[in-house]
């Protein structure tokens, strides 16, 4: 637990007129059918959600026979590593060694991440502590961001990359994913509950605003991290590098693992194998996440 | 304040305020601001990547809504994926978000991972693929065939009649993403002396608990996942390429993004790609601002 506790949304009260609405008896009742119904539909939802999942799982260790069996099996019955022992041998196979793949990937989600995290909780801080001219446009143009995806950027993008000359380099994927406008969103939304006392009295001290967000704000915010770094390594974790990195000595993983996973009947197993692997990476960061991003979530909400 | 300073000297006296906020910006405006202003701009003109801009008006827009049968089924696949997977989406998002809220925590971080994790797993939607495959190893096939209830398999991602209704189901299995875990918080940080107030006031049954108060005091979040739902809905292109290939059997699920990188990626014709760029980014930014305005009316 940290310092501070979000506070919640008690900011915005219901009238009192809204709950007059209602009849007047004591007890909430909770009718059994309802329940039923809605646990039914959860149930049901949740096999659907998980399905493709357990497959993922059950085919990473299912023996080429069984890949191949009619009528089609879903759950594995002799689970076996031979997938996995599979891959590597493809891996190892390839022109550009498995192991620069994955240093791609770590080289990009590493400095993609700590470079997002910084700038974005750098200039989170006085956007949600300080008032000074434009704040109001700056934070507006913020929010406009999360309204469109980088698929209306993409091809000035491009021109932009090529022009800074930075165009197939690893820079060419980090420096755009540094600017992410929904890390900065989450990271000021969570800063305002931050009491403002705490920076009064360092100010007093005639402690700069970089040492207050160094000494002050980031060690009070930890939750907000874990929320940005993971947002942050899912969305670089699965880029591919598309047009902007062209050499294959600099694409990532995924990259790679989508050329085996598209390799068709022939490398089913293997294919298997790397959709687990890309699967369980993110997925097991989230496990041990989780409790933090809801604490950062719970400030998420857009006022007006 | 007791008196009113210049904009310009409160610039100055908060220059450490902008000091932290350049090396964001500067990014933010190069890879995010920049980038839609030169899509406006280019979409008035005719590169190519290799010859210098040209400008030729309105050509590439009255080419794109007039010329473009593509394009047009493109836009109304997108509005089909918009008006289905964004609405049930959300509406979903929050439904399960609500029924979790009141399990015990362990089991609700449990249901959050089972709910989420499609949206982070990176290329898991390839599973969708075992299930339609169209021979008879795709499960469904498989499992339809070996009922009797088909005696061929049905190739579905090369039957236009199936396409979209695909796709959309993979699209909300994977659409429980950061609007979900704000609900998540949301829920759990509502006030609980105001259901207690509710129970009495006279507040029924759940379904009363739910509209005027959970969902009054929600309003933010409600607001917050809109823009990460429709901002995903108007965005599906992957699962589109990845399914159902590109471009899919008759168009059938073809989407404006899809259309662009085919403009922009495959015949290189920058200006009319950005023309397409531009209408998406009014029609996302348009439906976005359209929604807030209606959210904003939940409760009062």
């Amino acid at each position: 637990m940290t310092a501070v506790r979000p506070h919640g949304r008690i900011d915005a009260p219901i009238k009192k007129k809204e709950v007059k609405l209602a009849k007047r008896t004591k007890r909430l009742s909770r009718s059994t059918g309802g329940t039923v119904a809605l646990f039914l539909f959860l149930a049901a939802f949740g096999v659907f959600t998980s399905m493709p999942i357990v497959l993922t799982i059950s085919r990473a260790f299912m023996p080429l026979d069984e890949l191949f069996l009619f009528p089609p099996r879903f759950f594995v019955r002799n689970p076996t590593a031979t997938n996995f022992s599979d891959l590597f041998i493809i891996m190892q196979e390839s022109w550009v060694p498995f192991s620069r793949y994955f240093l791609n990937s770590v080289i990009i989600t590493g400095f993609g991440t700590l470079g997002h995290l910084v700038f974005a909780s750098m200039a989170a801080y006085p956007l949600a502590k300080n008032d000074f001219p434009y704040k109001k446009q700056i934070f507006a143009t913020v929010v406009l961001a999360l309204m469109f995806g980088a698929h209306v950027t993409g091809i000035p993008n491009f021109l932009i990359i090529s022009a800074l000359g930075i165009n197939n380099t690893y820079l060419a994927v980090i420096l755009p994913a540094f600017s992410a406008p929904l890390g900065l969103y989450l990271m000021k939304q969570f800063m305002e509950q931050i009491p403002d006392s705490l920076i009064e009295s360092a100010r007093l001290d005639g402690a700069s605003e970089f040492f207050i967000w160094r000494k002050i704000i980031m060690p009070n915010v930890k939750p907000a991290w874990l929320t940005l770094i993971i947002l942050q390594f899912q969305a670089l974790w699965a880029t591919t590098g598309g047009v902007f990195l062209r050499s294959e000595e600099l694409k990532p993983l995924s990259f790679a693992m989508n050329q085996i996973a598209l390799g068709g009947v022939a490398r089913a197993g293997a294919n298997a194998a790397v959709i687990f692997i890309m699967m369980a990476v993110p997925v097991t960061f989230f496990i041990f996440s989780q409790s933090k991003i809801i604490e950062t979530m719970a400030t998420s909400g857009m006022k007006d | 304040m007791t008196h009113k300073e210049s904009t310009w000297s409160l610039m100055k006296k908060n220059r450490q305020s902008y000091g932290l906020m350049a090396p964001y910006f500067i990014l933010f405006f190069m890879f995010t601001i920049l980038p839609v202003m030169i899509a406006i701009v280019l979409s008035f003109t005719n590169f190519n990547m290799l010859q210098a801009p040209r400008f030729v008006g309105w050509a590439n827009y009255t080419r794109l809504l007039l010329e473009n049968e593509i394009f047009i089924i493109a836009l109304q696949n997108t509005l089909i994926f918009a008006v289905v997977t964004g609405p049930l989406s959300f509406i979903l998002c929050f439904i399960f978000a609500w029924i979790i809220n009141d399990m015990p925590p362990k089991v609700r971080a449990f249901m959050t991972l089972v709910f989420y994790a499609p949206s982070i797993s990176g290329n898991v939607f390839f599973m969708w693929q075992v299930f339609f495959s169209g021979d008879r190893m795709g499960l469904v096939n498989g499992f339809l065939i070996n009922l009797g209830i088909l005696d061929d398999p049905i190739n579905f991602f090369r039957d236009a009649r199936f396409i979209m209704p695909i796709l959309i189901i993979v699209q909300l299995w994977m659409s429980l993403g950061v609007g979900f875990l704000a609900f998540i918080a949301g829920l759990q940080t509502v006030d609980k002396a105001l259901y207690e107030a509710g129970a009495v006031d006279g507040i029924r049954n759940r379904w009363q608990e739910l509209w005027y108060i959970t969902l009054p005091s929600m309003k933010p979040q409600l607001l917050f996942a809109a823009v990460m739902q429709i901002t995903t809905s108007f965005a599906i292109a992957d699962v589109v390429t990845t399914l159902a290939g590109m471009p899919t059997v008759n168009y059938a699920g073809d989407t404006i993004v899809t259309h662009l990188q085919d403009i922009g990626w495959i015949r290189f014709e920058m200006g009319y790609a950005s023309a397409v760029a531009t209408i998406l980014f009014l029609l996302m930014v348009g439906t976005n601002k359209g929604v807030q305005r209606m959210l904003r009316k939940v409760g009062t």
